[in-house]
């Protein structure tokens, strides 16, 4: 790209990194402060004592295994999927796209009551007790993730070059292997990164669907703080768990770049093609029933519940939902209402801090694009707990945010920033010279080329970046609940609530449902605006 | 909605301050029926819940708006008062249960105050001139009634847990990260002890031999293995002597009687206290807000909102609680300062024993 | 008339194109011929003013064009992969260089009927074929009626058949429209069919110019003569008008006397003659055969007969000097 001005670049990078600096950096180092420098002087004792004892090493040595543990699995089981969306056109493509996203954005308070319902002691198979439950719900969450990354990368690979190797005397098994695959590297790679970062710091499905046995340093950290109010072991932890973060953030930058090479890649709309023959049908309709039924179990049995009554099934639980509950202080709906606005509130930020970040990180090569590419993905790896007690600790002064209202926005901002750029710097950086020089030769000035050329096409990515960022928010639970609200809670904290109490229980599922349609809606609108071009998620 | 905006926060703060400036030097307090709205800020958890119009009564009494900030939980609330000692984001806190009490009585996050209603309040609830008793819970192992019949009676003590009888039918909390699970597990400390022929240790070996089950919290332990509750196929779950009420009040269908009950033995108190915390500007009207969740009105509409006891003894309970919650006589108790001090080690603890 | 003078442009920072002097007289197609690598591309670019030229002249009407911003050259270029927008339709994509001009949709019709889309506007470019594609682009860059049209490979990435049949449409359209341009290709038979005059490039310089018709009766040098398809460039001594070859001799018509490089076109073997050979290969082109003729010393003739025998026979021919062309000394 032609490089912009000076003044431009400065003011790209710097808003974002103000952002993240005052919102982020700040805070975390607060508290990490707070609770590591006693009387001027950094204390390192916590981390021996970190070290020293059993379960701690343990928790950090679980938390890499199962994490390693369920991106392998994740990746296993989705890559048939993404295989699929990748080289057929079916009816409902697009449709299905969002739905298996929507898992994604679902917080684990609503879906671990449905897996326990499956997988516990009164279900198909009682897996309790075992770390397959958290394998498995790991893949559920970070199902999409794989589809869409992989997948899409898939699409845009030509297929003849598979073609070529098993006319050369390949067997279908090894032209996959030594063509293909190699080819799927960064994809794969980038997946495998961002499903490894999730599930490096789960923490809802390891402490409902794992019992006593299996801790992480997340809920490690959690106890620490909330049960035995031992700052500094978790604000050693928490060091530990962003030095591993950081590590695995910096493999997945670099797969990135290396996916900028130049491949023989074609529109998807080109390579995706209708099923032909037995064989194409049966994967094809195999692939996609499996997908069908492994993520929509959990979810059309929490649907069903909510719908339950006292005498067979009915709206029930919904209507009552309008009513007021003095448990949330306001009428569940207004949850909805409350959600809404600080997600509107919420994706505006994002998607203005984020995509000023994509132009830096689309177009900029060197350490420090590299960095801040990181340290923009940080915030998704980062303790809840530390990042909502850091703003308590930094945000006081000079202006006091502590308690303010448009807190909840910018934390959620922070967590959605990462998918505004995400979906942002692979169509940033597929707008063509050609296509500029292209539009010069018919006469148009600089001004009309960026008006004409860029923007339409970021302004694409900017609204599929929105979405994201929309659903991500609606669906956030963890930083929320850390920090103190003013009584209006959002959907999942709402929802949560009415878990936690006598009575309100198909309440809860009733809204949870809400959430689940409001977020599919959020992805589907986001599928209206691709269009097939090179790019991820 | 209840959020005020930040600017007539802001405006009503410069006014108070403004206020209270003149104030000082005289020694009359305020009329209690100022222009000027004050606005009180209350620190609590997200049980938290009063019905419609309590609160504005508070107001229309007092002049004193108040405005509710939740967290999660109790520990979560104590860890921001405490992060927040220098500059406090609340005037009161109200929450802290006596798990917590000692911690947050160490960190000096309270002011002074007794409220003129302590007098109604029992003795055995009160904790110094610190932190005001609100209210109190019993947890206690809850008992799905249809599990039991005259083949095989409802146990009554603790120690009947560990009968082969009752094999595979308790589920607790893990007390790392449940509230009732802690309380269980201190009444269990407090009945037992920690010397002796039978140690706690000891009777949670016998639990763990007889098939003891641990969720992570309430919810899952209720609604997903409580079989009065769910299709779960556990009859035994520590929960609250106000549960039975609870499923009464709550069920869809009018019922003569709770489908559960509580076994008394080895119940252990929760008490939540409220406090003014220290460096507030509002100190006066923080404490006229402490009155007044001592005081009858509000006192009477917990229950059924919070699913508590009110701290006072002179107020009547709601109908269904006082036909159908059992409050028993002699809970376990523990001293704050030694739940303070032997937690960390009785979890870990705890926690190996069951593990294994 | 276009004109660029003694034009030179650096590839990847280091010098590349060095000499490069062309006229395009109005209403005129030039060729650029040459193979990969040649410069083509870079000089067509240079000419859009996308390349800055390091040393060297481009102008317009005798209006200098160094340092003129691409957009305000009145320049039209028609890229090799088309470059077409994919957010907008066919109609959007023709109508961007005349947007706000009064009577644009009319004269987006107009285009797109000249290209045989007629009715086409709304489509979506991302469905598609590869011709209507390379239709729509040209349409594209005709619209705004530059002052110039350039060219560059419109037809490779199409298939044969396509290319066969759209070449000749293209050449009728440049002509029936008066339209001056530049059309770079690496086709010997597509600059044939579509020049006025042709420029063959090579490194980045310029080998010959001329008609296709000059060029083709004389060729620069051997590799000019190569590139442009003949085979039979052999090394012959001159003396009184018969050339004498390692495998005979044969009238050479107006060659001086000395060493020559010389071709002999296909065409200029014919049957029944002195000369001896073995048909060593033989491919029907409809109407004709092409065949390879061993001689003597082992080295091969290609030819162009109605008539040859099958592979392994013995074939006796003559030479017709009409068809002898001498090379003018150069690098080989």
């Amino acid at each position: 790209m032609r490089r912009p001005q000076r003044i431009g670049d400065v003011f790209l990078v710097g808003v974002p990194l103000l952002f993240l600096a005052y919102f982020f950096a700040y805070p975390l180092g607060a508290i990490l402060t707070k609770s590591l420098v006693a009387n001027g002087r950094l204390d390192l004792a916590p981390f021996g004592d970190v070290f020293s004892r059993g379960t701690l090493r343990g928790a950090i040595w679980f938390t890499v295994w199962q994490a390693t543990a369920s991106m392998l699995l994740t990746m296993l089981v989705a890559l048939p999927a993404a295989y699929v969306f990748a080289r057929y056109r079916f009816r409902g493509k697009s449709l299905m796209r969002a739905a298996i996203t929507v898992p994604f954005v679902l917080p684990t308070v609503v879906v671990g009551t449905a897996f326990l319902a499956l997988l516990g002691p009164t279900g198909v198979v009682d897996l309790s007790g075992t770390v397959w439950l958290i394998l498995i719900a790991h893949v559920f969450f970070n199902f999409a993730v794989v589809v869409r990354t992989v997948g899409g990368f898939w699409g845009n690979l030509d297929p003849r070059l598979e073609e070529a190797a098993r006319m050369l005397g390949a067997s279908r098994w090894r032209a996959f292997r030594t063509v293909t695959l190699p080819l799927l590297r960064p994809a794969l790679a980038a997946a495998g990164s961002i499903v490894f970062l999730f599930t490096f710091t789960s923490f809802g499905v390891i402490l409902i669907l794992g019992g006593l046995r299996f801790s992480t340093i997340e809920v490690e950290i959690y106890r620490q703080t909330i049960t035995y109010l031992q700052l500094p072991i978790a604000a050693a932890l928490a060091v530990i768990q962003l030095i591993g973060v950081t590590s695995v953030l910096f493999a997945y930058s670099s797969s990135q770049r290396r996916q900028a090479i130049e491949l023989s890649l074609r529109p998807s709309e080109e390579v995706a093609r209708v099923p032909r023959g037995l064989s194409d049908r049966l994967v094809m309709s195999s692939v996609l029933a499996f997908t069908g039924l492994f993520l929509g179990t959990p979810l059309a049995l929490l649907v069903g519940r909510s719908l339950r009554t006292g005498s067979g099934f009915g709206l029930d639980a919904y209507r009552s939902l309008a009513t007021r509950t003095s448990a949330l202080f306001v009428p569940p709906i207004e949850a909805i209402r409350n959600s809404l606005l600080i997600a509107v509130g919420a994706t505006l930020l994002a998607v203005t801090v984020g995509m000023m970040a994509a132009v830096i990180v689309a177009h900029r090569t060197g350490l420090f694009s590299r960095a801040f590419d990181v340290l923009l993905m940080l915030p998704l790896g980062t303790s809840a707990v530390t990042i909502g007690f850091g703003f308590l600790v930094a945000l006081g002064k000079p202006i006091d945010l502590r308690t303010s209202p448009v807190l909840l926005p910018i934390a959620h901002a922070l967590v959605a920033i990462p998918f505004v750029v995400r979906t942002a710097v692979p169509v940033m950086r597929s707008v063509r010279q050609d296509l500029r020089d292209a539009a010069a030769m018919l006469g148009a000035t600089p001004a009309r080329v960026w008006r004409r050329i860029d923007l339409p096409m970021i302004s694409r990515a900017g609204l599929i970046g929105a979405g994201f960022a929309f659903a991500v928010s609606l669906g956030e639970f963890g930083a929320t609940s850390f920090l103190a609200r003013p009584a209006s809670p959002t959907l999942p904290i709402a929802i949560f609530r009415l878990l936690g109490r006598p009575g309100t229980f198909n309440e809860a599922l009733a809204l949870a449902t809400i959430l689940m349609v409001l977020t599919a809606l959020s992805m589907f609108a986001i599928e209206r605006f691709r269009f097939g071009e090179v790019g991820e998620f | 909605m209840r959020i005020t905006s930040g600017a007539r926060r802001c405006g009503g703060l410069i006014l108070v301050l403004a206020l209270t400036l003149t104030a000082c030097s005289q020694d009359t307090s305020e009329p209690a029926n100022t222009q000027t709205p004050e606005q009180i800020t209350m620190l609590t958890h997200d049980a938290f819940a009063v019905s419609d119009g309590i609160l504005q009564d508070f107001t229309n009494e007092t002049g004193i708006e108040v405005q509710v900030l939740k967290s999660d939980d109790a520990g979560t609330m104590l860890n921001q008062a405490i992060l927040t000692k220098d500059n406090p984001i609340a005037d009161v806190v109200y929450g802290i249960d006596n798990t917590f009490l000692s911690r947050a009585l160490s960190e000096g996050i309270f002011e002074p105050y007794t409220s003129s209603s302590l007098s109604a309040v029992p003795e055995s609830l009160r904790a110094g001139d610190l932190a005001t008793p609100i209210d109190y819970g019993d947890v206690c192992i809850n008992y799905d009634k249809a599990a039991f019949d005259s083949g095989t009676p409802a146990p009554k003590t603790l120690q009947d847990l560990t009968d082969p009888v009752y094999n595979d039918m308790l589920v607790v909390e893990d007390p790392a990260t449940s509230s009732p699970g802690l309380a269980f597990l201190l009444a269990t400390i407090a009945k037992f002890g920690e010397t002796g022929d039978y140690t706690w240790q000891e009777y949670w070996r016998d639990l763990v031999a007889n098939g003891v089950k641990v969720d992570a919290g309430w919810t899952e332990a209720y609604y997903s293995d409580f079989s009065a509750a769910s299709e779960g196929t556990r009859s035994l779950v520590v929960s609250y002597a106000s549960s039975p009420p609870a499923e009464v009040y709550y069920s869809e269908v009018p019922l003569d009687e709770p489908p559960t009950a509580v076994i008394t033995d080895g119940c252990f108190r929760q008490v939540e206290y409220a406090g003014i915390l220290t460096g507030t500007d509002h100190a006066e009207a923080a404490g006229k807000l402490i009155d007044f969740m001592l005081s009858p009105e509000f006192q009477e509409d917990m229950p059924l909102n919070m699913f508590v006891f009110p701290a006072r003894s002179d107020v009547t309970l709601p109908s269904v609680f006082a036909e159908f919650a059992t409050v028993p006589d002699h809970p376990e108790t523990m001293d704050p300062a030694l739940i303070e001090q032997h937690r960390e080690e009785w979890i870990q603890q705890w926690t190996e024993i069951v593990r294994s | 008339m276009l004109e660029v003078r003694d034009l030179a442009v650096s590839f990847e920072g280091a010098p590349f194109m060095h000499d490069v002097s062309l006229t395009v007289p109005d209403g005129t197609v030039v060729a650029v011929l040459g193979p990969s690598g040649s410069g083509k591309s870079t000089l067509l670019r240079a000419i859009a003013g996308l390349e800055p030229p390091d040393a060297g002249s481009i102008s317009w009407n005798g209006e200098p064009l160094n340092g003129v911003a691409p957009h305000a050259r009145g320049f039209g270029l028609m890229f090799q992969d088309y470059a077409l927008f994919p957010h907008m339709t066919v109609g959007a994509n023709v109508a961007f260089g005349v947007e706000g001009r009064p009577g644009a949709d009319r004269r987006v019709a107009e285009v797109l009927e000249w290209v045989g889309l007629a009715g086409y506007e709304h489509r979506s470019v991302g469905r598609l074929s590869g011709g209507e594609q390379q239709r729509v682009a040209l349409a594209r860059s005709l619209a705004p009626e530059p002052r110039v049209l350039m060219l560059d490979e419109p037809v490779g990435s199409l298939d044969r058949t396509l290319r066969e049949r759209i070449v000749p449409e293209l050449r009728e359209l440049f002509v029936r429209l008066q339209i001056t341009a530049v059309y770079v290709t690496h086709d010997q038979e597509e600059a044939f069919t579509v020049a006025d005059q042709m420029v063959i490039l090579r490194d980045g310089t310029i080998v010959q110019t001329g008609t296709p018709e000059q060029v083709w009766s004389s060729p620069a040098n051997a590799w000019a003569a190569r590139f442009l398809g003949f085979s039979n460039i052999i090394g012959v001594e001159v003396a009184a008008g018969v050339a004498t070859a390692p495998w005979g001799t044969f009238q050479a018509g107006e060659l001086g006397d000395g060493h020559h490089q010389i071709v002999v076109r296909e065409g200029a073997i014919k049957p029944r003659g002195p000369l001896e050979g073995t048909i060593v290969q033989r491919a029907f082109r409809g109407g004709r055969y092409l065949t390879a003729i061993e001689m003597g010393d082992g080295s091969t003739l290609e030819a162009e007969l109605e008539d040859a025998p099958a592979v392994g026979a013995a074939l006796t021919f003559r030479i017709d000097p009409g068809g002898v062309v001498g090379l003018p000394d150069g690098p080989a």
